[in-house]
């Protein structure tokens, strides 16, 4: 039963797009670890982990496309579950640099020894262990996106109410994380990390492997995805997205399926975070601004939301340009992403692979049309039409 | 302190000149040598001279005490002339001392501070002491009395006695009689009685002051009168308990009233049109930057009307907004209409064009905006210490959640607004045009954000940030006091607002505003639409 | 002990049911008894409480005051709009909501009576007797020509259609059915009858309908409800002339 879900997962368009990815995961390290200097395919060492950073960003996008492209959840506190699984991620690195801290305590990381702490707080306890600092990634966001989730959707918290409350969320994390007595560090978080693994963090093999990881996780998020939107419980997530009443009145727990999606894709979010904060090198508290947060559903819609292709393009797409522009002219940066904002609801409701996809419903409908078949082309699979209000 | 001191001074000074009667002066030309015999030769020579001064009853001669009791007093080596500089009469410049003339042939290089001893302080206060207490006027009687009980300085005591023996005037008396009280607290050989006596009476001036004076003579006291003070002390700790209430909940008051402007404009679009205004804040920030262009042009061309400017502000600050949102209304959200999650990253967009926009008008740099005179400042209420500026705001705020609550009410466009809230469809099934209420109560929400950015220019910076600092708070206050009725958001602005200031003490500032969110989010279990929810099946539908 | 027999042969009984908002009562003390494989219609002028009262039996409205009870024991108000559809009440709205951006098939296999649980439906795979109760079903409401297009370009009477077939895969024990033949032809409304009829062989069936012809069509118990109470009872006859209901709903 769980093959056969698995198998209907792998349609056309994902097992193209995770066949794309794993070729990036293999060409780029491959193109900068093997060719050359000088080589014109040759990727220089910055771009790595940058192009790196992309995948992250795209795979948060992803996740953020779960529960608001095809459930309707528009969340604007997704940064906060990236932040918490790049923290889980950062206090593993901090347990790695030991004794090459400023102050050399072989335990405690240099801010607790600045702070004059005297023992390692309970939560940081086996963060020196990988896997157990892994699991911190998936279980922390889950929980936190379970409890959260179970409260609002319980109480059927929809719409605006549920995006402002998610924003309050991620606010209150980065009010929380700024405070030193946190224990994450305060306001300049966690960095100056050395290694992961027993590998020099900064290496070109490190981050090349890195990168692969990066890839691979995005690939995996897309099959996860894919396998969910497109059995008979991502049906059910459209309808909640469509009709909630509706789907709630054919006897389906709405309030449990949108838990579901919140909280799977709070555990991609947080796996995306943890690959993020080795590849950049810090995690600080900025990471949970409410900015931050609204700037990942602008990268969802850029692409089209409610399609699994889209949020990647647009993650990466939106990103590539904010590295352009705030390089070239820092001060227009924020001009384009607002006037994005603006184009992109008011022209371009399912973003780009919605053009995409009404251009091919154009061409088809004409050659359908010499043909004199009478059937309307529908909208692309995939493509959902301009979805009802919910309200 | 030393501006505490400075404005008892003035105060002398105006209550001297305004009300004693002309026949206590003498002529400047027999003054003024008097006066100038004050620089020579050693404190003896000087006491003299102060007795001197003290003799003739002049009512300027005070505040010339004054300033040499704080060491302020100074005198031309080469003439000899005593004078008033800067510091001590507060012009800027070097003046006469008795007929205030300016003094453009003295410089500042050439003087020479007149010396005190301690020994001359205490005749100094003495003296003033009695050209004060003992004068004619009331007021000035009553500002000395306050003064020593300031003070408490034992060496006045004599004075005092013979002052309240004097005293007519029955507030002045009890003044003065509590300030008695406070210097007996701190004679420690008093006599048993007199302490018995003192006690009572200190404690009911109330107050720190008083608890600190308490406090201190606890010390030195008797022992047999200890237990009498020290439950004294506790009336009044118990009484500054209860004060301290009073002022959390004012200072949350007046949180909550600056969120009730921030939020109110935010609660009718949503409530109307139920759409989440993400540029609101920027609606704020450009009241604010409206008032300090306002103020930067009437400092420029008309410094005079400095103390209107705020009057000038308003107006410009409600019509500039208020355009901008109808602008907005009608250039982008129309559009997105029945899209409300669009509307939200549409006018996020938005807000940042506009900081953005504004950053490279004005620049990053925070701009600070005056306050008119009559905003400056504090006043004391009981325990209460209230500065005129938060004060004002918390009156203007309900100034302008009664205004809209009658627009709402006895307006047509009030009356279309309330029903477009109820049911859009049939409000316009019954004609009316909802468009152009969408409009207006855009234009109206902005144009209430701009109102609350004049506002809030009184307590705090101005910068192109300014508004994200209140939005979140706004959206909870709106999120707890829910949609439809006015009221609700009154209601949960100060109940936020007083809410942070009652956890503030115990939690912090910033743990405090977690604690706030988490209550929220916990709250709408109980009501997911907030405090005042609109019921029926139309809203549901 | 009359009383609990009385509730005990009931498929819904509602007692003194009384709900307001605001101060208006949508509902005053109303009582209204169906029994198994009954079909009942209800009519009465606009606000009479007919789609308030669907929503308290649904869940979606909780009544403030009175007793609703779904096969003589279960307590409908203690209930949430997901337990009383498993329960086995299913509802028609009164504007026809099907899932527009799910093809007609989807729309019958969502409603289809399985495990509705998070995990069942995700992995759920259609076995072939699912395949074939879907045909059955799309083939009863005449959409099984339809079945790969989306439900959002049927016309109106298609989706009054595809949302009774969805109501039948359900496989509901008593079926809320609001305004079923609004938007449609008159051959398509003497079909809706005559399927309802049938439906009403099994199942216990609660039609609104304001098309009189069409209720003369059902030819069952009817209720005249108004300003939140019952009116009148009987056939249709006895109803349409209870000079009450003449002066109240259907005018002279």
């Amino acid at each position: 039963m769980i093959t056969q879900a698995l198998f209907r997962a792998l349609d056309k368009k994902a097992i193209w797009i995770v066949a794309i990815l794993l070729v990036v995961a293999i060409a780029v390290p491959m193109s900068n670890l093997l060719l050359p200097e000088g080589n014109p395919f040759r990727l220089p060492n910055y771009a790595v982990p940058l192009f790196g950073k992309y995948l992250t960003f795209a795979m948060l996008a992803l996740a953020l496309d779960l529960v608001w492209g095809y459930c309707g959840i528009l969340s604007l506190g997704h940064g906060a579950f990236f932040a918490i699984g790049g923290y889980a991620m950062g206090m593993y690195l901090m347990r790695q640099i030991g004794t090459r801290g400023v102050y050399a305590n072989p335990i405690l990381p240099d801010f607790m020894v600045f702070l004059n702490w005297k023992e390692l707080p309970w939560y940081w306890y086996g963060m020196d262990n990988f896997w157990i600092a892994m699991l911190m990634v998936v279980l922390v966001p889950g929980l936190l996106a379970f409890v959260f989730g179970f409260l609002a959707f319980r109480s059927r918290v929809t719409g605006v109410y549920l995006s402002i409350i998610t924003q309050a969320m991620t606010y209150a994390l980065l009010l929380a994380f700024f405070r030193n007595d946190m224990g994450f560090g305060g306001n300049n978080g966690l960095t100056d990390f050395k290694d992961i693994l027993g590998q020099p963090i900064s290496a070109t093999t490190t981050r090349a492997a890195l990168f692969a990881a990066s890839a691979i996780a995005l690939a995996l998020a897309v099959l996860a995805c894919s396998m969910i939107v497109n059995s008979k419980l991502g049906k059910v997530m459209v309808a909640v997205r469509d009709a909630e009443s509706r789907t709630r009145f054919l006897g389906y727990r709405v309030e449990y399926v949108k838990l579901f999606a919140f909280v799977v894709s709070a555990i991609i979010a947080g796996i995306a975070g943890a690959l993020y904060v080795p590849q950049v090198g810090i995690i600080n508290p900025s990471e949970f601004d409410p900015a931050n947060s609204i700037e990942v559903v602008i990268w969802t819609a850029v692409g089209g939301r409610g399609t699994i292709i889209g949020p990647i393009i647009g993650g990466i797409l939106v990103n590539v340009g904010k590295s352009y522009f705030t390089g070239a002219f820092p001060e227009y940066w924020l001009f384009a992403l607002g006037a994005l904002f603006v184009v992109t609801t008011l022209f371009l409701p399912k973003g780009i692979v919605g053009l995409i996809g009404q251009y091919r419903a154009a061409t088809t409908r004409r050659e359908q049309h010499d043909r004199d078949a009478p059937t309307p082309q529908q909208v692309e699979a995939g493509v959902d039409p301009q979805p009802k209000p919910a309200e | 302190m030393t501006l505490l001191r400075m404005i008892t001074t003035l105060m002398v000074v105006l209550g001297a000149l305004l009300a004693t009667p002309a026949h206590a002066q003498i002529a400047d030309t027999e003054l003024t040598p008097l006066v100038d015999a004050l620089a020579p030769g050693n404190f003896k020579d000087r006491e003299a001279a102060i007795g001197a001064l003290v003799a003739t009853g002049d009512p300027r001669v005070v505040p010339i005490l004054q300033v040499l009791l704080e060491g302020e007093l100074y005198f031309d080596e080469a003439t000899g002339k005593v004078v008033f500089t800067s510091a001590s009469s507060g012009k800027g410049t070097i003046t006469d001392p008795v007929t205030a003339a300016e003094l453009p042939e003295i410089t500042e290089d050439g003087l020479e501070k007149v010396k005190v001893n301690n020994g001359l302080r205490r005749v100094l206060r003495t003296a003033i002491g009695q050209m004060t207490l003992l004068s004619e006027d009331p007021g000035v009687r009553l500002f000395a009395a306050q003064s020593i009980l300031r003070d408490a300085d034992p060496a006045q005591l004599e004075l005092l006695d013979s002052a309240i023996s004097a005293e007519t005037d029955s507030s002045i008396r009890r003044v003065m009689e509590q300030a008695r009280a406070a210097i007996v607290l701190k004679t420690p050989d008093a006599a048993i009685e007199d302490w018995q006596a003192a006690i009572p009476v200190v404690q009911a001036i109330g107050g720190r002051d008083a608890l600190n004076t308490l406090t201190t003579a606890l010390n030195t006291a008797p022992e047999d009168v200890k237990p009498l003070i020290q439950t004294a002390i506790d009336g009044l700790a118990r009484d500054r308990a209860v004060w301290d209430v009073a002022q959390n909940i004012w200072f949350g008051i007046s949180l909550g009233s600056v969120l009730l402007l921030a939020a109110i404009g935010l609660a009718i679009t949503f409530g109307v049109m139920g759409v989440i205004n993400m540029a609101h804040g920027e609606m704020v920030m450009l009241g604010a930057y409206t008032t300090f262009v306002v103020q930067e042009i009437i400092r420029q061309n008309y410094p005079g009307l400095f103390d209107w400017s705020l009057a000038i502000a308003l107006p410009l600050a409600f019509l500039f907004t208020g355009l901008v949102g109808v602008a907005i209304e009608r250039g982008i959200i129309r559009f997105l209409y029945g899209r409300p999650l669009e509307t939200l990253l549409a006018t996020w967009g938005l807000s940042l064009i506009i900081q953005q926009a504004v950053q490279r008008i004005f620049t990053a740099n925070i701009r600070e905006v005056g306050n008119p005179t009559w905003m400056s400042g504090s006043f004391e209420l009981g325990g209460l210490a209230i500065t005129w500026n938060r004060f004002y705001i918390v009156i203007f705020a309900l100034m302008v959640f009664v205004a809209l609550l009658l627009v709402l009410k006895y307006t047509a466009i009030g009356l279309h607004m309330r029903a477009v809230t109820q049911n859009r469809r049939m409000a316009s099934a019954m004609g009316i045009r909802t468009p152009l209420v969408d409009a207006l109560t855009f234009g109206l929400g902005s144009g209430i954000a701009g109102l609350a950015g004049v506002a809030l220019s009184q307590i705090g910076n101005v910068s192109p940030n300014l508004g994200q600092g209140y939005i979140i708070d706004s959206f909870m206050v709106v999120v707890f006091g829910g949609v439809g009725n006015l009221w609700g958001t009154l209601v949960g602005a100060l109940t936020l607002g007083i809410a942070n200031k009652f956890i503030e003490p115990y939690a912090g500032a910033v743990l405090g505003k977690i604690i706030i969110l988490v209550l929220i989010i916990l709250f709408i279990q109980r009501r997911p639409r907030g405090l005042f929810a609109l019921k029926g099946r139309s809203i549901e539908a | 002990m009359s009383e609990a027999a009385e509730k005990l042969g009931t498929m819904l009984y509602l007692d003194g049911v009384s709900v307001a908002f605001d101060g208006f009562k949508a509902i005053n003390n109303l009582s209204i008894i169906v029994h198994p494989a009954e079909m009942l219609a209800i009519i009465g002028p606009n606000g009479a409480g007919k789609t308030t009262m669907m929503d308290i039996i649904t869940g979606k409205t909780r009544p403030d005051d009175g007793q609703v009870l779904f096969d003589g024991r279960t307590d409908l108000t203690k209930l949430d709009e997901a337990a009383i559809a498993n329960l086995g009440i299913g509802r028609k709205f009164q504007k026809p909501t099907v899932f527009e951006s799910h093809t007609v098939w989807d729309n019958i296999e969502m409603a289809l009576k399985k495990p509705r649980g998070v995990f069942a439906a995700l992995f759920y795979v259609a076995d072939d007797a699912d395949i074939a109760r879907i045909t059955e079903i799309l083939e009863t409401v005449r959409l099984i020509a339809r079945k790969d297009d989306y439900a959002a370009n049927l016309s109106h009477g298609q989706k009054q259609w595809l949302e009774i077939g969805m109501l039948l895969a359900q496989d509901p024990k008593l079926l809320l059915v609001d305004e079923p033949v609004a938007g449609m032809t008159d051959a398509e409304t003497v079909e809706t009858a005559k399927l309802l009829k049938d439906i009403a062989r099994t199942r216990s069936v609660v039609v609104v309908e304001h098309d009189m012809s069409f209720v003369r069509e059902l030819g069952s118990r009817v209720t005249c409800l108004a300003e939140g109470a019952v009116l009148a009872e009987g056939s249709l006859d006895q109803v349409s002339a209870n000079p009450v209901v003449i002066e109240r709903y259907l005018g002279r």
